[in-house]
């Protein structure tokens, strides 16, 4: 078999898909939150356990953004900001979590299909992490989807965004300047993001997006 | 030949012999840790010795289901226990089934169960019977999945033979073992109606499940479906030792001194997962039955995710 080092590797990696089903899985916003922390957290183990092994000091410094940043900085300003909004109530989503889940399991075992013979012939422990990066982000894509909760949304977005990073640490040679801007393209858009939640909160009294739908302009 | 069978009777003797013990310990544990005295520890012998001392009432409108279910409930749960290895593996009867048949004859059991629980034609026998069914669905295909899981990784659906290559280091980390335990934890929760599904001790009608099902035995016939469940706690608890923690397995053919080190550790497993199922039950409340789905179905997906992520460690 493999040695030591893809096995942790796919063990992290696989954490990170499991805490994505965990996020599918809550149907509460502090609990979410509290899940998206769990997955940055992995992702910065994840992160670093690429660096031990491509020995790429620079990834170091990725995993240390994902650790600072995700676990720690955006999960504190989403819970302040649900907390200034006062929803710690049920989120409503579309379709019931088990068929949310079934629907993710699909996704999974697609983007393996998808990946899988196309990386024919590289590192093993690349080609699973961008397997399961793919996964990561079609499942955050998922969250984005059936949810209806602008900050449940949000979330989903930041762990697309945590699938990205797992897929660009697991090729080699990414450069640092890339992985940079990209972390913090990712905490402008959550500014953004995050104002307009306050935006949408005032002039429709919740952050239910279904209360956009009537401004769509495709119904008569 | 014969020193096989003589394991194999030593091993189903105790089985039916602690099973009752394990039930007792666990219900004196949550009493204590809720701060009362709680019924004494052999208590469950005493309730058994009774039931089958009192006269079995079966009502009127029961056929002959009803009184030949509980035996059936009970073989098959002794049974399927016998091909669990409890402190030694290399069983004799483990030649003739695996995991996927212990499943099946505990899928056999609640057959016969549930059908007892509609041949009364009560409203509490169906009720039970239908939410015992909702459960059973997530629960057995769950099961299934952890099986599929655990043999991937050893190769071999017979519990000894994955016993033995859990023993051995060249495992190394397996994300989807992790999973499989997870799983197996929930699946074993929801089958033997402890608290986040069903509460063992309620006999309030709007909760019960399991309880619901046995209302109308009495007699012999409930002294053989308490008997069953106790069997079939300690047949999970066996299934968990087992296959997350072999150690101090005693192998095939080896002597006495590996047999004792084997009994101890059997008792000190079963012991921990004693503890740890009452100290759960006790710090958790029991869910609404619309949220079960949702609860088994973690598991079933956990199962899903585990065999997938097997599949892809596999093929690079």
């Amino acid at each position: 078999m493999h040695g030591l080092a893809f096995d942790i590797a796919h063990m992290l990696a696989g954490f990170l898909v499991l805490t994505s089903f965990m996020m599918l899985y809550q149907d509460r916003l502090s609990a979410l939150i509290n899940a998206l922390a769990i997955q940055a957290a992995v992702l910065g183990a994840s992160v670093a356990w690429q660096a031990v092994i491509q020995e790429a000091p620079h990834l170091y410094i990725t995993a240390l953004l994902a650790l600072v940043f995700k676990a720690v900085v955006i999960p504190m300003a989403l819970r302040r900001i649900i907390r200034q909004l006062g929803i710690h109530r049920e989120i409503e989503t579309v379709g019931g979590t088990g068929l949310t889940m079934l629907a993710g399991i699909g996704l999974v075992a697609l983007a393996l299909q998808v990946v899988l013979p196309v990386t024919a012939g590289s590192d093993a422990v690349a080609r699973e992490d961008i397997a399961l990066a793919l996964s990561v982000v079609l499942l955050g894509l998922l969250m984005m989807v059936t949810r209806r909760n602008a900050v449940s949304q949000v979330v989903g977005f930041m762990s697309l965004e945590n699938g990205i990073v797992l897929a660009a640490t697991g090729a080699r040679g990414m450069p640092l300047v890339v992985e940079i801007s990209v972390a913090f393209s990712v905490l402008i858009a959550f500014i953004v993001v995050g104002i307009f939640l306050f935006r949408i909160r005032e002039r429709f009294d919740t952050v239910d997006v279904q209360a956009l739908d009537r401004f769509r302009g495709e119904r008569r | 030949m014969i020193a096989d069978l003589a394991l194999q009777g030593v091993q189903m003797a105790l089985v039916l012999l602690l099973a009752p013990l394990l039930t007792g310990f666990v219900r004196t544990l949550k009493a204590r840790l809720l701060r009362r005295r709680g019924p004494p520890l052999l208590q469950p012998y005493r309730d058994l010795w009774r039931l089958l001392g009192k006269e079995a009432i079966v009502a009127d409108s029961a056929s002959w289901l009803f009184r030949a279910a509980p035996y059936l409930v009970f073989a098959a749960t002794w049974v399927a226990a016998a091909l669990v290895p409890t402190y030694a593996t290399g069983l004799i009867f483990s030649w003739s089934g695996d995991l996927i048949a212990i499943t099946a004859l505990l899928g056999l059991a609640r057959f016969a169960q549930t059908l007892a629980g509609l041949d009364v034609g009560t409203s509490f026998g169906a009720i039970g019977t239908s939410r015992e069914l909702m459960i059973a669905s997530m629960a057995e295909p769950a099961m299934i999945m952890i099986a599929f899981i655990v043999s991937l990784v050893a190769g071999s659906t017979q519990l000894s033979a994955i016993a033995a290559v859990m023993l051995t280091y060249e495992i190394g980390l397996r994300v989807s073992l992790a999973m499989a335990l997870i799983a197996l934890i929930i699946v074993a929760l929801a089958e033997n109606a402890r608290i986040p599904v069903d509460n063992p001790a309620t006999h309030l009608e709007l909760t019960m499940v399991h309880e619901a099902m046995v209302l109308e035995y009495s007699g012999r016939h409930l002294a053989m479906i308490d008997l069953a469940s106790s069997v079939k706690l300690l047949l999970y608890a066996s299934l968990l030792a087992c296959l997350f923690a072999p150690l101090g397995l005693a192998p095939l053919g080896s002597g006495l001194a590996a047999h004792l080190v084997g009994l101890a550790a059997y008792g000190a497993k079963v012991t921990g997962i004693g503890v740890m199922l009452a100290v759960f039950e006790t710090s958790i409340a029991k869910m609404r039955v619309f949220r079960v789905p949702g609860f088994l179905g973690a598991a079933l997906m956990l199962g899903f995710l585990g065999t997938i992520l097997l599949f892809v460690s596999r093929s690079l």
